[in-house]
């Protein structure tokens, strides 16, 4: 007996599994679902085999190797977490790279102004905490743009690109403006028993955005809403103050990010995340998420932005001409995507009674 | 027009005649322009359909609103989801909570399924209608306002709702339900009230009448 009704529209994009209380679960679905570490696992495998091949040196045994990729990792990873949640709940932001420059600008400013009147230690964390409000700015305006004027969110976000782009250079004089403060270049290069601190700082914020998505009814309200705002408005969400919300989180993600980007170079400059606007999205890709909204994890997203971080690495690493890293990248998106949608033909499969 | 507890009322009409408009009325997405809702005998007027909701009336429209990645008992629950303590201060989704909850009201509704917790995109369209259902239910809605339940369902399916509506009925609800499919009419409704243009064309006991008069009441003939 086969139905097809208005109560399933037929060409509703069905997004696996939200919420992960199903402990039934295929093992197949399980797989899928964790299969951007499954990548990164054989990513590594297979850089160990070629530097120890063409080197007879060890890739993955390396602490400055290991070390190096999870500072890749941090600036694509802080945006992509914020990325990892707009894209959750159908929308993109497209801005972040340049809330991002924006914010390491403010930083870099803020920081130097700061240390002329407070004591340096006092003065680097203003500086951050200056740059992830500022940065909240943009975020605030996206999402009025988003929620009260019903913008779709490519446009919207792509017009605060440009803004925070423009408004980035212009604050910081068309220059990179560098950072006299040797806290901030402490925290940006120091490292805890080996482990960076610009890690430490990412591994412990990522996990609460972890929690933010998987444990709060804020985040149980984003899946709802990507898969059907119009169930979450029945029943009883507040659209416009979620999305308004959302989108300030995801700008204040890139905040961080640009703080922490000019702690690492001890410099704030308004291009800083240029780059990582699409690999954000990658890593949230590869990571699981379906790009129509409804499905994706913080864990999902870690793993994609370390795969990327990977490939960047691993390739120059192993002396390939570095712009394979396109390729490679690209590469891994589409697997990724074709994997995902297989994965929901597969998972879409009715239950009967 | 009157519902009593355990009541079905059938509200029927051709095209335009005006049925999902008079439910949301009542439902309070629209505020009506004249005349008045009794509820136990009290007037009472809805700004907002939450309001209409929280005095225990609650609508399932044709789409279901269910949001198709989330579990049934996240559906149940979602905008009031219950939380607790995670290692006692930690404020998480008290998703057992949300578990058991589902698992109560379906069992109730006699809805059996491999997996509760799969998201409701894995269940067939009268599964879905009776975790509609089993939302109302569990938030113990005293009437339910249905639109059209068994469109496009086959015909088993239509069969487990309307079986599903004579229970609602068993528990004391009352429901309204719109629908253009005369055999789930008679199967299930107590009263059929039939619209035509906006106006009430004719009440009938269910045991009273039958197909050809509805049809002729509906068409005006």
């Amino acid at each position: 007996m086969t139905s097809t009704s208005p109560a399933q529209p037929a060409e509703k994009h069905v997004a696996p599994q939200a919420d992960h209380g199903d402990p039934a679960r295929s093992l197949v679905a399980r797989i899928a679902e964790g299969r951007a570490w499954l990548f990164l696992a054989g990513l590594l495998i297979c850089f160990e085999v070629w530097s120890r091949l063409a080197f007879g040196a060890t890739f993955v045994l390396n602490p400055f190797n290991l070390q190096s990729i999870a500072i890749f990792a941090v600036a694509p990873l802080l945006l992509a977490t914020g990325q990892t949640f707009v894209i959750i709940s159908g929308g993109i932001d497209l801005s972040l790279g340049f809330i991002m420059g924006l914010a390491a600008v403010i930083a870099a400013h803020a920081t130097n102004m700061a240390g002329a009147a407070i004591p340096l230690p006092l003065a680097m964390l203003a500086g951050i905490l200056a740059s992830v409000i500022v940065a909240g700015v943009p975020g605030i305006i996206n999402g009025l743009l988003i929620s009260r004027l019903k913008v779709p969110p490519f446009i919207g976000t792509l017009g605060m690109f440009g803004v925070a782009r423009g408004a980035a250079f212009l604050l910081a004089g068309g220059t990179t403006v560098p950072v006299q403060n040797s806290w901030f270049a402490l925290l940006g290069n120091g490292k805890f028993y080996g482990v960076p601190y610009l890690v430490l700082i990412t591994a412990v914020f990522v996990i609460v955005m972890h929690y933010l998505l998987s444990q709060t009814r804020f985040g149980q309200h984003n899946y709802a809403i990507g898969a059907n705002v119009q169930a979450a408005r029945r029943a009883g969400i507040d659209i416009r103050g979620h999305i308004l919300r959302l989108y300030v989180l995801s700008a204040m993600c890139a905040g961080l990010g640009g703080a922490l980007y000019a702690a690492r170079f001890t410099a704030g400059a308004a291009q800083a995340g240029e780059p990582l606007l699409l690999d954000s999205v990658a890593a949230v890709v590869i990571g699981g998420a379906s790009l129509f909204g409804g499905s994706g994890t913080i864990f999902g997203t870690v793993a994609g932005a370390l795969v990327i971080a990977v490939i960047q690495y691993g390739l120059v690493f192993v002396n390939v001409e570095p712009f394979w890293q396109f390729i490679a990248v690209g590469v891994v998106i589409i697997i990724s995507v074709l994997i995902d949608q297989a994965q929901r033909r597969f998972s879409g499969a009715r239950q009967d009674e | 027009m009157a519902v009593r507890p355990g009541e079905v009322v059938a509200l029927a009409g051709d095209n335009g005649a005006g049925k999902t408009t008079l439910i949301k009325a009542i439902s309070g997405v629209f505020q009506p322009t004249g005349g008045e809702i009794l509820l136990r005998g009290q007037p009472v007027t809805f700004a907002t359909p939450q309001e209409a909701r929280e005095k225990g009336i609650e609508t399932i429209y044709q789409d279901l609103a269910l949001a198709d990645n989330l579990s049934i008992g996240a559906n149940i629950f979602l905008g009031r989801e219950p939380m607790r303590k995670a290692f006692g201060f930690l404020p998480v989704l008290d998703r057992k909570a949300m578990a058991e909850a589902a698992k109560a009201t379906m069992g109730r509704l006699d809805f059996h399924v491999s997996r509760l917790e799969a998201p409701v995109s894995n269940f067939s369209g009268g599964q879905r209608q009776a975790v509609a259902i089993g939302r109302a239910v569990y938030w113990d809605a005293q009437i339910l306002i249905m639109d059209e339940p068994t469109a496009a369902l086959g015909v088993p399916e239509q069969r487990k709702v309307i079986s599903l509506i004579h229970q609602l009925k068993a528990q004391g609800r009352g429901v309204i339900f719109i629908s253009h499919n005369l055999q789930d009419i008679f199967a299930v409704s107590d009263r059929i009230v039939v619209l035509r243009r906006g106006i009430q064309a004719g009440e009938r006991k269910i045991s009273e009448t039958n197909h050809d008069e509805v049809v002729k009441l509906m068409v005006g003939g």
